[in-house]
């Protein structure tokens, strides 16, 4: 009987679960999938060990010399003979855009090299090359070599965190005038951190308000909240560049009103980009706190007060820590939300003003360099999903309520 | 005295945050109209030539056309699969459903920017780069959780006995679905299909990476048109879209109030 009962219950699991079946593949196929690959990129080498295999192989015993010298002439050798297969091949560019990401003159230095190589040596291989270029003399370039020569990398992550491999493959930040992602991730948590302040300062009262009003009055208030929630994000960046430009609404005004003398610079700088981020991401943290809030009964508040408790102290007593679970709902959603904001800040903000997404994007459409922005990729994501797993502690994945 | 004091407070304060919520919304809308090329307020006149010039040019045209498309393809996807996993999961205990429910939600909250270079590297050996299709399959997989979300939480008010009712009254598993389930949780569905359809009509970041000149969405044109040059035509988009917006709050709005009705709560 009982197993009998055991039997149709798994029946049900089962049957539910192939009715979730298709969204589950959908999801692992169009979304985990590509986010996997993502971070297989990250830490993917690149072309080398492909199109340099003696080179990238006799290399790797080199690499664990110590101190470094110059390479021996089997080396040399090797590398000669595949630079000009290579160059045959047509595979050279992309080794050379590689080898460029080492550093900036690695391309002409690879492609200029091939083009003037002697068909057999002067002597030796060593002195043919150094003989075309001083920088094949140097450990330098083989030191680059050798971190393009295997089939992994931890580089880009390292260079995702402003860190580097030295010529003896030491991990070294890098000089502080390049050192661009670290700032780039402490501005993006620095901003998101201070809009999730501005959104729980001004969301609170007005839950708090809508939520001790009767629910005709605050359904029809609630709509002015989910309206900008339904209006494109790009529409209302539109709207924010418009209200805040030197001759917009909002300065003349200001000016109008006499509150000051010139107009304001509110736009392509970060009082722009808290404004507008916090217009768009107020919603987020009004619907959690809201539903929240309504579900505290009113009579505790009207106990508290009858009991003799001045207004305040009653709030902050019973009111506060009853809500406290849809403000740290709100808290976390918008927290999560902004720092994946990448069109306002871009559109809104100046040069100092870019958060990581907006690194990102311009690292794999304009410098192609897809290995550092699948890495800074994984560097958010890591963040994001570390936030994401306190959310569902904190609140579980049914607290994502929606309208 | 203090009471009232602390009523008017709250009640101002309220209001300038509904102000700052709703305001910036309306400020474009009389801009849009204007007969100047510049962008601020009092208009010099009024006239329609940059709503003209929005319906007329073949790239804005073309731009709604593909976002029509794309969304339907996505909306379409999102809620065949999101409501056949809410019924699944619903009242299904299972060791793990709680981590499978994490990674089915996942795709709101993981950064925009992720899932479309993910995508970007993914999509081209497929041959789904530059096709609307491929960004279809994108934002079906962002809308798809809003469903699974909506579509659970009208189950939730929802009384199984209605279908055995049906089923014990001898309807088939597909016609007690029909007939009783589906009525039933109908606005769940349909918000749902609103989400996923505005998810997809609303993104950007994902178009950036996927799509060419010919597969240009409405939010992308947008994007380019506030980068190079805001033009008031772009303000008459926007207005466009404020209404459409409204529109789908509306139908959203009256939705879940006929839920709430169905399933008998107040």
């Amino acid at each position: 009987m009982r197993a009998s009962l055991r039997r149709a219950e798994r029946a049900r699991t089962l049957r539910g679960l192939g009715l979730a079946l298709p969204l589950i593949l959908f999801t692992f196929v169009f979304f985990l999938l590509p986010i996997a690959g993502m971070l297989v990129k990250s830490v993917q080498n690149g072309p080398m060990p492909d199109i340099l295999p003696q080179t990238s192989a006799l290399l790797q015993p080199w690499r664990a010399t110590e101190p470094r010298t110059l390479p021996d002439e089997a080396v040399f050798a090797a590398f000669a003979e595949e630079l000009r297969t290579a160059a045959r091949n047509r595979t050279l560019p992309e080794l050379a855009s590689r080898l460029n990401f080492e550093n900036a003159g690695y391309r002409s230095l690879l492609m200029a090299t091939a083009r003037r190589l002697p068909e057999t040596p002067a002597g030796s291989w060593r002195d043919t090359l150094v003989g075309l270029n001083p920088q094949w003399g140097e450990v330098a370039i083989w030191a680059a070599l050798g971190r393009a020569s295997p089939r992994l990398t931890e580089g880009y992550l390292l260079a995702a965190l402003d860190h580097r491999r030295d010529d003896n493959d030491n991990v070294q930040p890098i000089d502080p005038s390049r050192a661009v992602y670290v700032a780039a991730l402490t501005r993006t948590l620095e901003i998101s951190a201070i809009v999730t302040f501005l959104c729980l300062v001004l969301a609170y009262p007005l839950a708090y308000r809508l939520a001790t009003l009767p629910e005709s009055t605050a359904n029809l208030l609630m709509i002015l909240v989910l309206l900008p929630f339904w209006t494109s994000l790009l529409v209302r960046t539109a709207s924010w560049l418009v209200i805040l430009q030197r001759e917009g609404p909002l300065n003349e005004a200001l000016q109008w009103l006499g509150v000051i003398g010139q107009p304001l610079d509110l736009v392509f700088n970060r009082p722009g980009v808290l404004i507008a981020m916090t217009h768009v991401l107020l919603p987020f943290m009004v619907l959690p706190i809201y539903s929240v809030m309504k579900g505290i009964p009113p009579n505790y508040m009207r106990a508290a007060t009858s009991l003799g408790a001045p207004f305040f102290t009653a709030f902050r007593r019973v009111y506060l820590p009853l809500s406290l679970p849809g403000v740290t709902a709100g808290c976390l959603l918008v927290f999560i939300l902004s720092i994946g904001y990448y069109i306002t800040p871009l559109l809104i903000g100046g040069p100092n003003d870019q958060m990581v997404s907006a690194l990102i994007a311009f690292l794999t459409l304009q410098t192609l360099n897809w290995g550092l922005a699948a890495a800074l990729g994984a560097v958010l994501l890591v963040i994001t999903v570390a936030l994401y797993l306190v959310y569902t502690r904190v609140v579980g994945t049914d607290g994502m309520k929606l309208g | 005295m203090g009471e009232r004091i602390r009523a008017i407070v709250l009640w101002s304060f309220s209001a300038l945050v509904l102000a700052f919520l709703v305001l910036p919304l309306l400020v474009i809308l009389p801009i849009s109209f204007s007969s100047a090329s510049f962008l601020s307020l009092p208009i010099p006149g009024v006239s329609l030539r940059w709503y003209e010039t929005l319906l007329t040019s073949p790239a804005w045209g073309r731009a709604i056309l593909n976002s029509f498309i794309v969304g339907a393809i996505a909306t379409v996807i999102a809620v065949t699969l999101g409501t056949l996993a809410a019924l699944g999961l619903h009242r299904n205990a299972f060791r793990g459903k709680a981590l499978l429910m994490g990674v089915l939600i996942s795709p709101m909250i993981v950064p925009i920017v992720i899932v479309a270079l993910g995508s970007y590297f993914f999509y081209a050996p497929l041959g789904l780069s530059s096709s609307l299709l491929g960004l279809g399959l994108a934002h079906a997989a962002l809308g798809a959780p809003f469903v699974l979300v909506t579509v659970s939480a009208t189950l939730t008010g929802f009384d199984p006995n209605f279908a055995r009712a049906a089923a014990s009254l001898g309807a088939a598993p597909l016609t007690a679905f029909r007939r009783v389930t589906l009525p039933i949780i109908a606005p769940g569905v349909i918000s749902g299909a609103l989400f996923a359809f505005v998810t997809s009509f609303d993104e950007v970041v994902v178009a950036l990476f996927l799509t060419g000149p010919l597969q240009r969405t409405l939010p992308r044109q947008m994007f380019d048109g506030i980068r190079e040059n805001i033009s008031p035509t772009i303000l008459a988009a926007a207005t466009l879209l404020i209404l459409f917006a409204a529109g789908l709050l509306l139908t959203a709005e009256l939705l879940r109030r006929r839920s709430v009705r169905l399933r008998g709560i107040r």
